[in-house]
């Protein structure tokens, strides 16, 4: 009896313990792997924006900056329709809510290459034939003072804007999910108080029920933002694969994981280190947005405590 | 004494289920009339008709006549927001705003008129002396609401309420969740309070019944079985139920 506890206990250890090694493994081996890029450049790598395989320099600017531009585009189209959806799915008829629930729940099971054969093959001449001219021509955007030039008048359907939709689409069922969530835990009566001082259902959703919950949707911020910063495979379909700094949203761009996509094949020597300085730089990326979504939900969670 | 409002024939379904039957009751302007019966005999959801905050539940529904001031409340051209002004609403549990002292009475305020800065502060230090809170709060009107006391909390929420000048307060057990001496304290209020407004108050507490409000109202089982001035319930009540409700032989 007690041999078998033993050995139960140190099978649960190890296996903790492995999770461990495995994170430091990673680290370990991106470090020593990109080793290389970091004594030829040091930090000038990050800083870099030159990516010439035929000179042999390499810079992760480019990859870095599209990376956030798609992220945060994502992030600015899918929040506000998460935050919506959730808000509708909260107060709706029971049969429509589950109905539309497990809809938004199932979009989280499609897999990554799905959504990218799909951008490739319809969102991409959708945004080429309707979305981009619409913006250029019918908006002219482009000639806005100040953010036009971010906007830009060349388009093909491929680009930063693009990826960033793509990301946003995947990213809206796991936001979705957990503000629905947070909604839920809002106390009834306090929703009540404010419809009882005079408050529309919208009303009481920004100033009541938001900043009751600023704290979950915070942490379904985080969660989203860290899914679509290593996202991959739909990405790197109508990111249009460019090495050079964007110009603007309707430029082909690239992200530090198509870029990793795209070059180990053929990569070796300082290019092969460059690679796996980018992916140090987005394992540093995801793992410190956990830490601070850890951090944030822990300190708040004593707060909450204190208050009530 | 004017009438505020008159309840005629009110009906009221959860569903299928029947809560109220057949209500009739008068409420009478600059007076406190307590609403008493054992748990479940449909007080709260009498009151929650006043302000159609049940409507937030779409399988509630309420038929019959509230005549506020003479106008049916219920008819479908009333302006729900503009009715939630005129008549207020405090709850069983304090239910502050996530955001400062000061906020919480000024976020009503910004609701529902145009204010300049100093006269939203002025209005908003009027309703918490009024809810005799200011002297306690004066030197934290930027900390959180959810960090005063119980009781604290419970007159915010009462200030929140008088500040946008309605003229009717509904309170639904205002003080089951606050201990005896803010109890006190806000009982005290409420007496205060019904020069300016007329109040309507659910109460498990018959002590409290008797000692603040002027009209009794006995609900039993969705029916209201008696009303009549609180004196009179308490001493000489005319049905045997009310007699043995307030005796304390059940409920």
């Amino acid at each position: 009896m007690f041999k078998s506890d033993s050995f139960f206990k140190w099978l649960c250890l190890a296996s903790a313990a492995l999770i461990g090694i495995l994170m430091l493994g990673f680290f370990i081996q991106l470090t020593v792997s990109s080793s290389e890029i970091w004594q030829t450049y040091g930090l000038g790598f990050l800083a870099s924006r030159d990516w010439d395989p035929v000179n042999d320099h390499y810079g992760a600017l480019p990859s870095i900056v599209g990376t956030l531009v798609t992220t945060t585009i994502s992030l600015i189209i899918a929040l506000p329709l998460a935050f919506s959806a959730a808000l509708y799915l909260v107060d709706a008829r029971p049969l429509i809510g589950e109905v539309l629930g497990h809809a938004i729940d199932l979009l989280a099971a499609i897999p990554s290459i799905i959504y990218g054969m799909w951008g490739l093959f319809v969102l991409a001449p959708l945004m080429q034939d309707y979305v981009e001219p619409f913006l250029v021509e019918t908006l002219k955007l482009s000639s806005l003072p100040v953010v036009g030039k971010y906007i830009g008048s060349d388009y093909n359907g491929f680009g930063l804007l693009t990826a960033g939709i793509i990301l946003s689409i995947m990213i809206l069922p796991y936001i979705c999910a957990i503000l629905r969530d947070v909604f839920l835990m809002t106390p009834p009566m306090l929703r009540e108080s404010a419809y009882g001082i005079g408050c529309t259902k919208w009303e009481t959703a920004k100033d009541i029920v938001l900043r009751y919950g600023i704290r979950g949707i915070l942490g379904a911020i985080f969660i989203g933002l860290g899914r679509a910063l290593g996202e991959t495979m739909a990405v790197l379909f109508v990111i249009g694969n460019i090495m050079d700094m964007p110009e603007n949203l309707l430029s082909g761009a690239t992200t530090i994981a198509s870029t990793l996509a795209n070059n180990f094949p053929e990569a070796d020597g300082l290019q092969r280190s460059a690679l796996f300085a980018l992916g140090l730089v987005l394992l540093t990326m995801s793992f410190g947005i956990q830490i601070l979504a850890q951090y944030y939900l822990h300190a708040t969670s004593a707060k909450r405590g204190e208050e009530r | 004494m004017a009438i505020k409002i008159q309840t005629k024939n009110l009906n009221f379904f959860y569903g299928t289920h029947q809560a109220l039957l057949n209500n009739d009751l008068t409420v009478e302007e600059n007076a406190i009339t307590a609403v008493i019966g054992p748990s479940g005999c449909g007080k709260s959801t009498h009151l929650r008709v006043y302000n159609r905050i049940f409507e937030l539940y779409r399988e509630q529904r309420a038929e019959g006549e509230v005549l506020l001031d003479g106008q049916n409340i219920l008819a479908a051209d009333v302006d729900v927001l503009e009715l939630r002004r005129r008549v207020g609403m405090i709850f069983q549990k304090p239910t502050p705003f996530p955001m400062s002292v000061f906020e919480n009475v000024a976020y009503p305020l910004r609701l529902h008129y145009k204010l300049s800065r100093g006269e939203l502060s002025d209005r908003v230090r009027e309703a918490l002396i009024g809810a005799s809170l200011w002297d306690e709060v004066k030197d934290k009107l930027k900390a959180s609401g959810l960090a005063l006391s119980g009781g604290q909390q419970q007159r915010l929420c009462i200030a929140r309420a008088i500040a946008v000048e309605p003229e009717v307060l509904l309170m639904d057990e205002p003080t089951s969740a606050i201990d005896p001496v803010a109890t006190l304290k806000i009982e005290e209020l409420m007496v205060t309070l019904k020069k300016q407004f007329t109040i309507v108050i659910v109460t498990h507490n018959m002590q409290q019944a008797a000692r603040i409000s002027d009209v009794t109202a006995f609900f039993y089982k969705g029916e209201i079985i008696e009303t009549g001035a609180t004196k009179q319930i308490f001493t000489n009540p005319r049905n045997r139920k009310t007699e043995e409700y307030i005796t304390g032989r059940f409920g």
